[in-house]
C-alpha cells in the first residue's frame, strides 16, 4: 500500500464519497423514486443529481482555484448552494 | 450516371485508404539502398531479405508472440467477465443498474495516458511488471466496458420468451446460458471479441509502460529501430505490413458481422 | 423489453465490478493521492495541499496543450463527419463489392497506432516517401520535422485517413435501417437528391451521427501514439497535445505531483463528455424504442 500514497485529507475525501454512495443506496432501498424532468430536459433520478452535484462541485473548486485563488473552504459553500439547486431544479 | 458517379467516389477514397498502405509494403519488398538512393513507384528488384530478417530473429518475432499473448488473454477475460454481466444488464432491473452502466460506459472514455503512471506503479509494487497478464488487464479498463457495451445491445435483441421457456424446461442458468443463450447471440460474441482484439492489439501507450524486456509487444519493439546507421526502413516497413496481417484475417473473418456491429453503433 | 426487478442479477456483474474497480478505482485513487504531495523519489511524500492544482491552472503550458487540442478535435470532426457521410452515401447497398467496401474500409481501423504513425511518417517523407516527394516534385515546400503547418497538416490527414471510416461505417448502418418505402415515396413527390438527403436520411442518421461525433471527439481528445510518432510533439511544441503532454511530464520527468493534478482535471472533462453521451444515447434509444 506505500506506493499508494495515501493521507488523511484524501482518504476522507473518498471515505465521503463511499458515505454518501451507501446512503442514496439506502435512500433508494427505503424510498424507491420515479425519475422526473428537469431544467435540463432529460429525465433523472436522485443518483444522477449526485452525480451532476459531484462533478459541478469540482468545477466550482477548480474555478474559485483559478479565479479566486484563496480561502478554499468558500468554495465548498458555493458547491453547496449549487447542490441543493440540483436537487431541486434538475 | 448515379451509380458511375458513386463508383468514382468510393474508388478515389479507397484509393486514398489504401495508398499508404501499399507504399509501406513497397518499401518492405526493397533493400535500403533502393529505398535511400532511388524513388521508385514498385521495386525494381523485389527481396524479401527484411521479411527474413524480422522472421528469424527472435528478439523480433518474440514481439508478435508477446502481442498475441496478451491480446489473446486479455480478449478471453474480457468476453469472460462480459457475458454474465450484459445478461444482467440487458434482462434485469438492479439497484443502482444505470450509473453502474455509465460508470463502466466511462471507463472505455478514460484516456491511457493518465492511467500509465499509477499502473506503472501498481503493478511494479505487486511484482507483475513486465509480464503479459499485467497488460491484459491493463487493457481490461477500456475491453471489459466495450465488451459489456456491446453484448448488451445484441442480447437485448433477444426474446425474454426463450428464457422462461427454458426455464420451465428446467434448465439451470449456467447450463441455458452456454446451451441455447451463447449460440443464439455468437454473432454478438464475434464483434465483441473483434473489437477487444482490435483495441488491445492497437494500443501502444500502456503495453510499453508496463513491459521492457520479457512481454515487450512488437509495437514498442518497432520504435527502437533506429541504429547507428541511421533508421533502417526496409525492416520497419516488413514489421509494419506483418502487424497488419492478423488485422486483416481477423477483419475477413467477421466480415459479415461488422456492419451490424456497427449498426448498434456501439464501438 | 420489459425488464423484471432482480436484486440477484448483481453477482452476475460482480466479477466485472471487481475487475475494473482492481484496474481503474485503485489507479485513481492514486493519482488523487498523488495529486495533493510532492515527492522527491523512494516513496517519499510531502503535503503540497492544493498546490499543483494552481500551479496546473496557472501554467501556460497546459492551457496551450488545451488548445491545441481543442483546435486538433474540432478540425478533424470538420472534415471527418461530412466526409464520412458523402462516403456512406455513396457506398454499394448491397452485394459482392458492398463488402469488399466493408473489409478495405475497417484496415486502417485495425492498424496499430504506432503503425499508423509510421506509415505516415514514412510516407510524408520528402526523400524516400509518396506524399511528401510528390508535394516537393510539385514545388511546395514541405517538411513535417521543421515547419509548423506541414506537421499540422501531416497529423490531421493521418487521422483523416485513420478514423473518417469509422464514421463512414456507422453513418452506413443507420442509412441501411431506412425502410425502402420512403424512398419510393420521395420519388413519387419528385424529391430533389438534396431533399431526400435533407429530410429522409438526415434525421434517420442522427442518431448514429451524434455516437459518431462525440466518440471522435472523445477519442480525439486522448489521442497520443499517432502524432507522438510522426512528430514527436514538435516542432517545439507545436503538436504537443493533451496526452502527449502529459507521458511527458509523468513519465518523462516522472512529476508525479503535477502530473496527477493534470490527470484529474483531464479526467473530469472526459467523464463530463462521457456523460453527455451517455445521456444523449440513452434519450436516442428511449426515443428509438
Amino acid at each position: 500500500m506505500a506506493w499508494m500514497a495515501w493521507t488523511w485529507p484524501t482518504a476522507a475525501f473518498f471515505a465521503f464519497i463511499a458515505c454518501t454512495l451507501i446512503v442514496f443506496s439506502v435512500l433508494a432501498i427505503k424510498y424507491p423514486e420515479t425519475p422526473r424532468r428537469g431544467i435540463l430536459g432529460t429525465e433523472t433520478t436522485r443518483g444522477d443529481r449526485v452525480f451532476i452535484s459531484l462533478l459541478g462541485s469540482a468545477f466550482i473548486n477548480l474555478a474559485w482555484l483559478g479565479i479566486v485563488g484563496e480561502n478554499q473552504p468558500w468554495a465548498l459553500a458555493v458547491c453547496l448552494v449549487y447542490a441543493a439547486a440540483v436537487f431541486r431544479w434538475v | 450516371m448515379r451509380i458511375n458517379k458513386s463508383a468514382i467516389v468510393m474508388g478515389l477514397y479507397l484509393l486514398f485508404l489504401l495508398l499508404p498502405i501499399y507504399w509501406l509494403l513497397n518499401m518492405s519488398l526493397k533493400t535500403n539502398t533502393e529505398i535511400l538512393n532511388t524513388f521508385t513507384l514498385w521495386p525494381n528488384s523485389p527481396t524479401l531479405d527484411n521479411y527474413r530478417t524480422i522472421l528469424t530473429d527472435p528478439a523480433w518475432y518474440m514481439g508478435y508472440v508477446n502481442s498475441l499473448i496478451y491480446v489473446v488473454m486479455n480478449t478471453v477475460i474480457s468476453l469472460a467477465v462480459a457475458l454474465p454481466a450484459a445478461y444482467a444488464f440487458s434482462r434485469y432491473n438492479f439497484m443502482g443498474d444505470k450509473h453502474l452502466f455509465f460508470w463502466l460506459l466511462s471507463q472505455r472514455m478514460a484516456p491511457p495516458a493518465v492511467f500509465a503512471l499509477p499502473f506503472f506503479q501498481f503493478y511494479s509494487s505487486v511484482g507483475l511488471f513486465d509480464t503479459h497478464i499485467a497488460v491484459a488487464l491493463a487493457h481490461c479498463l477500456f475491453n471489459v466496458p466495450l465488451a459489456v457495451w456491446i453484448l448488451e445491445g445484441f442480447m437485448r435483441g433477444v426474446p425474454k420468451e426463450i428464457d422462461e421457456t427454458a426455464y420451465i424446461d428446467g434448465y439451470s442458468f449456467g447450463r441455458f446460458f452456454v446451451k441455447i443463450f451463447m449460440p443464439l447471440i455468437a454473432s454478438g460474441i464475434g464483434v465483441a471479441a473483434f473489437f477487444c482484439f482490435m483495441f488491445s492489439w492497437v494500443e501502444l501507450l500502456l503495453s510499453r509502460t508496463l513491459t521492457t524486456v520479457d512481454a515487450k509487444p512488437i509495437s514498442a519493439i518497432m520504435t527502437r529501430t533506429q541504429g547507428a546507421s541511421g533508421i533502417d526502413w526496409g525492416v520497419l516497413a516488413a514489421a509494419g505490413i506483418l502487424t497488419v496481417v492478423p488485422g486483416a484475417l481477423v477483419i475477413y473473418f467477421v466480415r459479415n458481422y461488422i456492419a451490424k456491429g456497427f449498426a448498434l453503433g456501439r464501438v | 423489453m420489459e425488464k423484471t426487478v432482480n436484486q440477484k442479477a448483481w453477482f452476475l456483474v460482480l466479477p466485472v465490478l471487481v475487475l475494473v474497480a482492481f484496474s481503474a478505482v485503485i489507479p485513481l485513487m492514486t493519482v488523487v493521492n498523488y495529486s495533493v504531495q510532492d515527492t522527491f523519489g523512494q516513496n517519499q511524500f510531502f503535503w503540497a495541499g492544493l498546490e499543483w492544482f494552481r500551479e496546473m491552472l496557472e501554467s501556460e503550458r497546459m492551457w496551450n496543450a488545451l488548445g491545441r487540442q481543442l483546435l486538433f478535435s474540432g478540425i478533424i470532426l470538420a472534415i471527418e463527419i461530412p466526409l464520412g457521410i458523402f462516403v456512406a452515401l455513396n457506398m454499394p447497398k448491397s452485394g459482392f463489392w458492398s463488402s469488399v467496401c466493408l473489409v478495405l474500409m475497417s484496415l486502417p481501423l485495425l492498424i496499430p497506432w504506432n503503425v499508423v504513425g509510421t506509415i505516415w511518417q514514412i510516407f510524408g517523407r520528402v526523400d524516400i516517401g509518396l506524399l511528401g516527394y510528390t508535394l516537393d516534385a510539385v514545388g511546395i515546400s514541405y517538411n513535417y520535422t521543421q515547419d509548423v503547418f506541414a506537421a499540422w497538416f501531416t497529423i490531421i490527414i493521418m487521422d483523416v485517413w485513420h478514423w473518417t471510416s469509422l464514421v463512414a461505417l456507422l453513418a452506413y448502418a443507420g442509412l441501411k435501417s431506412i425502410p425502402d418505402a420512403y424512398y419510393q415515396a420521395a420519388k413519387i413527390d419528385q424529391a430533389s437528391r438534396w431533399n431526400v438527403f435533407r429530410y429522409i436520411e438526415l434525421p434517420k442518421m442522427m442518431g448514429v451521427l451524434m455516437i459518431a461525433i462525440l466518440l471522435r471527439f472523445m477519442d480525439s481528445f486522448m489521442i497520443y501514439t499517432e502524432p507522438f510518432v510522426v512528430t514527436g510533439g514538435g516542432p517545439g511544441n507545436a503538436t504537443t497535445l493533451l496526452s502527449i503532454d502529459l507521458v511527458k511530464m509523468a513519465l518523462g520527468q516522472f512529476d508525479l505531483g503535477p502530473a496527477a493534478a493534470f490527470s484529474l482535471m483531464y479526467n473530469l472533462v472526459i467523464l463530463t463528455m462521457a456523460y453527455v453521451f451517455y445521456t444523449v444515447m440513452t434519450t436516442l434509444e428511449k426515443r428509438g424504442g
